[in-house]
């Protein structure tokens, strides 16, 4: 994925990679006594012109004898490098930007470590100034005119200091990153408003979630920004500073759940689209609860017109679901990024102007977090440009432990191409669907079902995925369309299975005059792998369960069917919530230590009772007209209420286990005592049966 | 260990033959015969009767596959639903609610093909016309051709033609004197009349049910009787 740390590895980038546009015009300036070697070893180098064929650089790089004669150039010339004197620059240069070209092709460029060279210290200030008068005054990448005034300005597009002076690889990508800053908020309105109970947009409106210290505020509305309301405080403060705060809890799962549909839809611009996950959160560095999407857009941008015209494009789509965006367009993940935060309205940074569009950034543009902002702005580094211009050495040595999402320097060299970060979009889900057209209206799907469904089956198999859900969709000849659903609780392709969850089903659809189009669509698959039979021939017991729960769901409902979900409470009926047993399965129970009915009443039913005294058992008692006479008794046992979870004013219970004349045991109890201030008499009820 | 005791030489009557409890829900019991799983009607003498649920639940076996446990809605609205606080080894449990007794039948019969389960019970109010001999017979032949037992309770009800293989009668008896205090109920009783058997000579015993290890105990037979205040002065007596 994108988060993990790669080191940058030369010999692996690709050949293709270097751009065939800008490396004609990057020639390292530096005075490498290498590129002196090389001139010189190269043959053209006796006819050197002072303006040579603008041609010649692309013939070499696409010749691999060329390629091989230029790395053995280089070698042979780093070990003269150090008789070679540096002042060789106004007869070379030609030379020097031809085999230039070779550099990012994979020869080591370990000439500017190389002891005889300048050391660090020397090299930087040079660049330094370099990187400030660069880019400004270098416009065309094709003109071979000037090459001085080139090398100059390629220099500092090098990424200042931290790198020496080096030509930016990886840099021919277009990566556009899409940041929704209101996401949640404005999703959350999209569904209120589907609800039906939207609010004005004049009204401050907030969602939280919960803090350490209890819920902090996640996302809000422009109004409640207006108001004072601030991303990442805490509720309460927010609430006494706008009492007229609406408030609502943010549904992370949700929003992550719509960012992964939106990313999918977003492929209509570019299939490499993912969901922008170096996004940092938290208030330090101000960027909020936004989300973002991250798409490469290489080769892509024409079919839109370009790549201003694409980005006016997808804002208008966007704004048309509801959304805020922000956009920008950059060589590299990192640069798009913090063009979309910090940048301007839909901006577009081009390979040469990076370094100089990202030196003016603040550091909280890096993708960094909270504590490394913090850490870097005591330290005084404000803007990109001015921690690009630390000695690469000094960051190195403070920040080697530090993860990627602390590390600065690791972060500058995504964000200028150093470091590869490629776009890694997961693939579509699979989706299944078949379907029957038939010659004549019929009006009754049953018989073509089983070849549906096993055709269904045999293509989810050939996936190695199973169906959660089946939808049959019959198209009626007169435009009507009706749907069946089936679902299961286990992953299944089995058809024979899958054809009985409609049974009893079908019925249910009005065929009018017939339909002539039937399809079976797994509207949910998920994958589902292949399980062994046992080796003594018995069956297994997981697969058969799973299809006995999806059969009996199918046909009563899945609110019919349930399993026990064990609760940690001593009110009696809390104790076990029955939960629908598609969920998953049941988990065995744990025997109860006191004495309980094997009956529960839910809701109790209450009785008349006589008792001797009123904080005492009952004597005798009225239950559906029949009169017990109790015989035996034990308790009270007092269950206080959950305060919790109950309302105020909720009584207590005193549950007595009473067995009546004729030898039946009963759990009554008596709702409150006399004189506790919850209402008037107490009532009695009848909660279980014993066995 | 057999939930259910086989009778012990001392407290059997003559009448009850060995295995009888293993033979009701398929498990080797002690004495090592294997009784095939089969289908058993439990009828309550009165619907609020817990003697009936809670002798089917001491023959539930002790083991980790579930229970499916299927109610009509009647018999959820008039009895209560199962309380798994008060059983000594609650199951994992599947509890299905349907409307009609057909259903019942039906979700019985899809339980009984399912080898995952440890045991089908299903609760039935009254005399539906669905429930018939031939439905009886479909249940029990699919219960023993799978070896999962099945549990009829059958609430206001008539003990009409039926192919289960055990027809058994329950009611309540005075429960045992808690030793610790004189007042409280104690271990329960129940009076179980075994009306029809395919297997074995019917009966009529006291059955007791040991609610710390789960086991149940075929006493010495009762006289027959509908007098409920003969049998409340007799435990009267015996308490």
């Amino acid at each position: 994925m994108r988060g993990e740390v790669k080191l940058p590895d030369r010999a692996a980038l690709s050949p293709k990679a270097p751009q065939p546009a800008t490396t004609g015009r990057v020639t390292p300036f530096t005075g490498r006594p290498a590129n002196a070697g090389e001139a010189k070893d190269q043959a053209p180098a006796p006819s050197a012109p002072p303006a040579p064929a603008p041609s010649r650089p692309p013939a070499s790089r696409t010749d691999p004898d060329d390629l091989a004669r230029a790395i053995a150039a280089l070698q042979s010339a780093l070990e003269a490098e150090v008789a070679q004197p540096r002042n060789l620059r106004e007869p070379g240069l030609p030379q020097r930007t031809e085999e230039e070209a070779f550099s990012p092709i994979g020869i080591p460029q370990p000439s500017r470590a190389k002891p005889g060279t300048a050391q660090p210290s020397t090299a930087q200030p040079s660049t330094a100034l370099a990187w400030r008068a660069g880019p400004s005054e270098e416009e065309g990448p094709k003109e071979q005119d000037g090459p001085n005034r080139k090398t100059a300005g390629r220099t500092s597009a090098a990424a200042g200091s931290i790198a020496p002076p080096e030509r930016p690889r990886g840099l021919t990508r277009r990566i556009l990153a899409l940041y929704l800053p209101n996401f949640s908020m404005e999703r959350w309105q999209r569904s209120a408003a589907a609800r039906g109970d939207t609010l004005p947009e004049d009204l401050p409106q907030a969602l939280a979630v919960e803090g350490t210290h209890g819920p902090v505020v996640h996302a809000i509305n422009r109004a409640a920004g207006l108001a004072g309301v601030q991303v990442g405080a805490r509720v309460v403060d927010m609430r006494a500073l706008v009492p007229t705060l609406k408030l609502d809890y943010a549904d992370l799962g949700s929003d992550r759940a719509a960012l992964e549909r939106l990313m999918l839809w977003s492929r209509r611009w570019c299939p490499w689209t993912a969901v922008d996950r170096s996004a940092v959160s938290g208030s330090s560095t101000g960027v909020g609860a936004g989300a973002g999407l991250v798409m490469d857009t290489t080769g892509s941008d024409h079919l839109w017109g370009g790549e201003a015209a694409l980005m006016r494009e997808i804002e208008e789509k966007l704004s048309g679901l509801g959304l805020s965006s922000q956009l920008a367009i950059a060589p590299t993940h990192g640069a798009a990024w913090a063009l979309s935060r910090f940048g301007a309205v839909r901006e577009i940074c081009t390979a040469d102007s990076l370094a100089l569009r990202m030196g003016s950034l603040p550091v909280r543009a890096l993708r960094l977090d909270g504590q490394t902002v913090l850490l870097l702005k005591r330290l005084g580094l404000k803007t990109v440009g001015e921690l690009a211009a630390v000695p690469r050495l000094s960051l190195a040595r403070r920040f080697s432990q530090a993860a990627l999402p602390g590390n600065p320097l690791l972060r500058l060299d995504q964000m200028m191409g150093q470091l590869a970060e490629p776009v890694s979009a997961p693939d579509d889900p699979p989706r299944f669907a078949v379907q029957a057209k038939l010659a004549e209206p019929v009006q009754d799907p049953e018989p073509h079902l089983p070849a549906l469904v096993a055709e269904l089956c045999q293509g989810m198999a050939a996936a190695g995925f199973g169906a959660r859900r089946l939808t049959l969709t019959v198209y009626r000849s007169d435009g009507e369309v009706s749907h069946l659903d089936a679902t299961t609780s286990q992953p299944s392709r089995a058809a024979g299975h899958l054809l009985r969850l409609f049974e009893g089903k079908l019925d249910r659809i009005d065929p009018g005059f017939g339909f002539d189009l039937i399809t079976l669509a797994a509207s949910v698959a998920e994958k589902m792998g292949v399980v062994q039979a046992r080796l003594d021939g018995q069956p297994e017991e997981g697969p058969d369960m799973a299809q006995l729960v999806d059969r009996l769901s199918a046909r009563f409902g899945p609110r019919s069917l349930r399993r026990p979900a064990m609760r940690e409470s001593h009110v009696p009926e809390r104790r076990e919530v029955w939960a629908p047993a598609m969920a998953g399965p049941p988990r065995r129970p744990e025997p109860g230590t006191l004495p309980r009915p094997v009956r529960l009443f839910d809701p109790p039913e209450e009785v008349r009772v006589i008792y001797a005294v009123p904080e005492g058992p009952p004597a005798q008692f009225v239950w559906r007209r029949v009169t017990h006479r109790v015989a035996r008794f034990a308790g009270p046992e007092r269950i206080a209420p959950e305060w919790w979870a109950d309302l105020p004013g909720t009584r207590l219970r005193d549950y007595y286990r009473i067995e009546d004349h004729t030898g039946r045991r009963f759990w009554l109890y008596r709702e409150g005592v006399q004189e506790d201030g919850r209402g008037g008499d107490p009532r009695w009820f009848i909660h279980g049966i014993f066995a | 260990m057999s939930p259910v005791q086989s009778p012990p030489a001392p407290n059997m009557p003559p009448s009850l033959p060995p295995g009888l409890a293993s033979a009701t829900h398929g498990r080797t019991g002690q004495d090592g015969d294997r009784r095939q799983a089969t289908l058993a009607e439990v009828f309550p003498e009165t619907v609020v009767d817990g003697a009936a649920p809670g002798f089917v639940i001491a023959h539930l076996p002790d083991e980790a596959r579930p229970v499916l446990w299927i109610q009509d809605r009647l018999s959820l609205r008039e009895s209560g639903r199962p309380y798994l606080a008060g059983m000594a080894r609650p199951p994992e449990m599947y509890f299905l609610t349907v409307n009609r007794a057909v259903d019942v039948l039906w979700a019985m019969e899809q339980g009984l093909g399912c080898t995952g389960l440890s045991a089908v019970v299903g609760e039935v109010w009254g005399d539906p016309p669905a429930l018939d001999f031939t439905a009886s017979k479909r249940l029990a032949l699919r219960s023993e051709a799978h070896a999962v037992p099945a549990w009829l309770i059958r609430r206001a009800a008539r003990a009409d033609l039926s192919a289960a293989r055990e027809r058994w009668r329950l009611a309540s008896l005075p429960s045992l004197p808690e030793p610790d205090d004189m007042r409280a109920p104690g271990a329960p009783q129940w009076r179980a009349e075994l009306f029809r058997a395919r297997w074995r000579t019917p009966g009529s015993w006291v059955a007791r049910y040991d609610h710390g290890d789960h086991a149940l105990t075929f006493d010495h037979a009762v006289a027959a009787t509908d007098d409920p205040d003969r049998q409340s002065r007799a435990a009267g007596a015996l308490g």
